[in-house]
């Protein structure tokens, strides 16, 4: 047996690498798309790292403006006569509560004609000045935070600031301190999780989330589908219809959620009370988004109705159920008719054929309207803080942050509040992720 | 007398309808006349019962137009019978056009649901098949009514309460009787101080900068980016388009206190500029989804075609795909506006002066015990109207465009 000489080159397969052409189309690519990244990645990811740094931060909203010293220069009192001894105040104040001013010192000149009273080397009485040419500067040292200074400096005044009209206070002090922020120093806490998780209320606002979210998702996916199949088979005037339908999702939520305000106010004037008490459904007004809970009597049963939390589900639901009334729309007219002739000829019924033909044609579309739904109602604030504040029971989570925030003015435990809220997505992703079908989406 | 399933379901369409008609009616009676009435829901569903049992037993009725309207004149009579002459609680003398109208209504699309309803159908039993039909005829009647009343409620009241004025409002909250009588400016009053007294004009200008600037932005780094993903391949493709979906997850409550306090800090906070960057931000990945969802469906070979002829790659773009896109461009400008238009938090949060204010931010501030609610409306028709406008318009390219990405088939 001989072997095939080995001089003999290797058979070549398909070029590996990559080949310039190849080169030229990823560049391009990258050229288009990588700028649509960044700017995202600025303004969401990073956002979000920030959120997590702050959480960690004992920060209120007024420590938001950096410490720094108010000075207020006074002459005190008006010179009237030439050589009038008088009194230049300087008045200086810490800004910031908390963060202290180290080695703060000023300058400032000194109008023509006015004379401080120094020693021979040119120091004020206190020695913290030094005067020269018409220009102080003043070596203040320390302020703590919120500490305040009062400078006092007889100053004589002569014939030339009279006659001359400048002023101390056209010139203003320049003052040159050193500070640290609190936003950028490397000082942690866990005070804001503390705080926020041993605050009896956050259980109850995680509770109120979930129910929100939970049936804000259904009743906006039922209610679409029920309209989707109002609107599947034509007749005059569908068009007009399916225009009216999705009205309540186009509308700027500022308008609808003060209508409904308006509709459902519980006060004289509110037209959805007086509906009722004209048809006699009730006898009094029903305060729908201002009242925690109502107590209904089944069967000697007595039950608490969180009438407030329903009022703000059924607005979700109103306004969200054009979306996915939308897309079963479009699905359910993409269905091809021939199944429905078949079952047609095997004596299915209307409620068979929706049961065993529609239903598991739209299961896709639906698993994917409830994922995307779920997760934009838990991120969902505008909705419920136009229409309660959070106010009767309804403070949801993304609420909660508001009012740490912004209302309380502490940032640090709003951001912690944030912080729980991705943590939650994050989780609902993953699980979704996991036990959604595959080829959806 | 054949008694049967369909018979029994007959008598309760006719009391279903003739009652739930009464309800709306009375209700149209009360809004639009001023006139405080009380429906006769019991008597108006006793008469649908009758009618409902004409309707099937004769079912000549579900045919001839003629014979629809002897029942109609039948009904009237009938409701009027068992009324004692006062169908909605109050003497016919009070405003009797209102009433007769009213009456007339209800009587007409009592009868017309009714036909509809039990179109083909005799007393007596029937299959299945037949009783489902019945049933899903009633569903999709009940259902298309008070689906629309319950969408144009609000709406109806938002327009109304812009137009009348508070004490009227107080003193009786169902009166939405407009006096046209009164002229342009004074029915209009309340629109017209909100552009004279309220900044609205300002407003108005705003929210449109900021609505049309961001979507140019958007469509400025969306197409290129759509394109890159649909079109070019290129290592860490699924990556990055996915990941760039998902940052669409993100809830914007958790982005509003680092921007807030880093935009305070650069002097970006109270001002336009400050929300055309985060607008675009925030908008950029669902237009690119769309679109690429929409390149993916377009003819690779024409593309192909044009650059065998030399065409380069932008050249491409310009010439070929985005005249072919023109529908998904409309549609993702619809909806990145429609967005940008009714944005509230980020405008809300960052906004403190009168001069950047947009129509969100002006109508919040219009939410006060010292301004009347008729302003408020009308703020909240003024933010409305432009942006049901535009999608009117544009509606068949919104809702093409906005399933094309996700539906198959």
């Amino acid at each position: 047996m001989t072997s095939a000489p080995s001089s003999l080159p290797e058979p070549k397969g398909p070029p590996t690498g990559v080949g310039a052409l190849a080169m030229r189309e990823r560049r391009l690519a990258y050229m288009m798309l990588l700028p649509t990244f960044f700017i995202v990645l600025s303004i969401v990811i990073i956002p979000l790292f920030a959120n997590f740094w702050i959480s960690f931060k004992s920060v209120e909203l007024g420590d938001l403006r950096a410490a720094r010293p108010m000075i207020n220069e006074q002459l005190k009192p008006r010179p009237k006569a030439d050589g009038q001894e008088v009194i230049l105040r300087y008045r200086m104040r810490n800004s910031s509560k908390k963060e202290a001013l180290r080695d703060i010192t000023f300058s400032d000149e000194i109008p023509a004609g006015l004379t401080l009273v120094t020693d021979s080397n040119g120091q004020t009485g206190d020695g913290r000045c030094l005067v020269a040419d018409q220009q102080i500067n003043c070596d203040i040292g320390t302020l703590a935070g919120g500490e305040r200074l009062d400078l006092k400096l007889p100053v004589v005044a002569g014939q030339a600031y009279l006659d001359n009209g400048v002023r101390p206070r056209d010139s203003k002090p320049l003052a040159v301190y050193e500070t640290s922020n609190v936003l950028t120093s490397l000082d942690f806490t866990l005070a804001n999780f503390e705080k926020i998780f041993s605050a009896q209320e956050f259980w109850n606002v995680l509770r109120v989330s979930f129910y929100y979210t939970i049936f804000g998702t259904v009743g906006a996916l039922v209610l679409g589908l029920f309209a989707a199949q109002i609107l599947h088979t034509a007749f005059r005037g569908r068009a007009v219809l399916r225009g009216l339908f999705l009205f309540p999702y186009v509308a700027p939520v500022i308008a609808v959620a003060f209508a409904w305000v308006l509709l459902l106010d519980a006060g004289p004037g509110g037209t959805f009370n007086a509906m009722l008490q004209q048809m006699g459904a009730t006898s009094g007004p029903i305060n729908f988004l201002g009242q925690t809970n109502v107590d209904v009597s089944i069967f000697g049963l007595t039950f608490q109705f969180p009438m407030a939390l329903t009022t703000v589900i059924i607005f979700e639901s109103w306004r969200y159920f054009p979306l996915s009334f939308l897309f079963i729309l479009a699905r359910m007219q993409s269905i091809s008719s021939d199944m429905y002739e078949a079952a047609e000829m095997d004596g299915a019924t209307p409620f068979q054929q929706f049961w065993y033909l529609s239903l598991p044609q739209l299961l896709g579309i639906l698993s994917v309207l409830f994922l995307l739904r779920f997760i934009w109602t838990f991120n969902k604030f505008d909705d419920i803080f136009l229409l309660t504040g959070g106010a009767a029971g309804t403070r949801t989570l993304t609420v909660d942050v508001y009012e740490q925030a912004f209302a309380v003015s502490n940032l640090g435990a709003g951001a912690a509040v944030a912080v729980v809220v991705f943590v939650v997505l994050l989780t609902f992703s993953l699980i979704f992720f996991k036990f959604s079908p595959q080829d959806d989406g | 007398m054949r008694l049967g399933v369909i018979t029994w379901m007959a008598l309760l369409y006719g009391a279903i309808w003739g009652g739930l008609w009464m309800t709306l009616t009375g209700l149209l009676l009360m809004l639009v006349s001023g006139l405080i009435a009380v429906p006769t829901i019991g008597m108006a569903a006793l008469v649908g019962v009758v009618t409902g049992g004409a309707v099937i037993f004769f079912p000549a009725f579900q045919h001839s137009w003629r014979r629809q309207i002897l029942l109609i004149v039948g009904v009237v009579a009938g409701l009027l019978l068992v009324t004692a002459g006062s169908p909605f609680s109050t003497p016919l003398s009070q405003k009797p056009i209102y009433q007769f109208a009213a009456l007339f209504i209800w009587a007409a699309l009592t009868v017309l649901s009714l036909t509809l309803c039990l179109d083909g159908y005799q007393a007596g039993g029937a299959k299945r098949y037949r009783i489902e039909v019945l049933v899903i005829r009633l569903l999709k009647g009940l259902g298309l009514v008070l689906f629309s009343v319950f969408v144009a409620l609000p709406f109806y009241v938002m327009v109304m309460t812009s137009l009348k004025s508070q004490q009227s409002l107080l003193g009786n909250p169902l009166d939405f009787s407009i006096d046209f009588g009164q002229g342009f400016a004074s029915l209009f009053r309340s629109y017209i101080e909100l552009f004279t007294q309220f900044h609205f004009g300002t407003f108005l200008m705003n929210s449109a900068i900021v609505s049309v600037i961001t979507v140019l932005i958007t469509l400025f780094f969306a197409i290129p980016g759509a394109y890159a993903v649909a079109r070019l391949r290129f290592p860490g493709q699924a990556f990055l388009s996915r990941s760039i979906l998902l940052i669409y997850m993100v809830p914007a409550i958790v982005l509003v206190i680092p921007l807030y306090t880093v935009f305070s800090q650069l002097g970006l906070r109270n001002s336009l500029i400050g929300l055309l960057v985060v607008y675009p931000a925030t908008t950029i990945p669902v237009a690119l989804y769309m679109l690429q969802g929409y390149f993916r469906g377009l003819p690779g070979e024409l593309e192909e075609a044009g650059l065998m002829d030399g065409l380069s790659r932008l050249k491409v773009i310009t010439k070929i795909t985005l005249p072919l896109a023109l529908p998904a461009l409309a549609s993702v400008s619809l909806y990145v506006f429609m967005i940008a238009w009714n944005e509230f938090l980020f405008a809300f949060m960052f906004l403190d002066d009168f001069s950047m204010f947009t129509l969100s931010r002006g109508v919040v501030s219009l939410n006060s015990s010292e301004v009347p609610r008729q302003h408020l409306m009308a703020g909240a028709v003024v933010a409305t109207v432009p942006v049901l406008a535009v999608f009117l318009w544009f509606e068949k390219y919104l809702v093409s465009g906005l399933t094309a990405g996700s539906v198959k088939g």
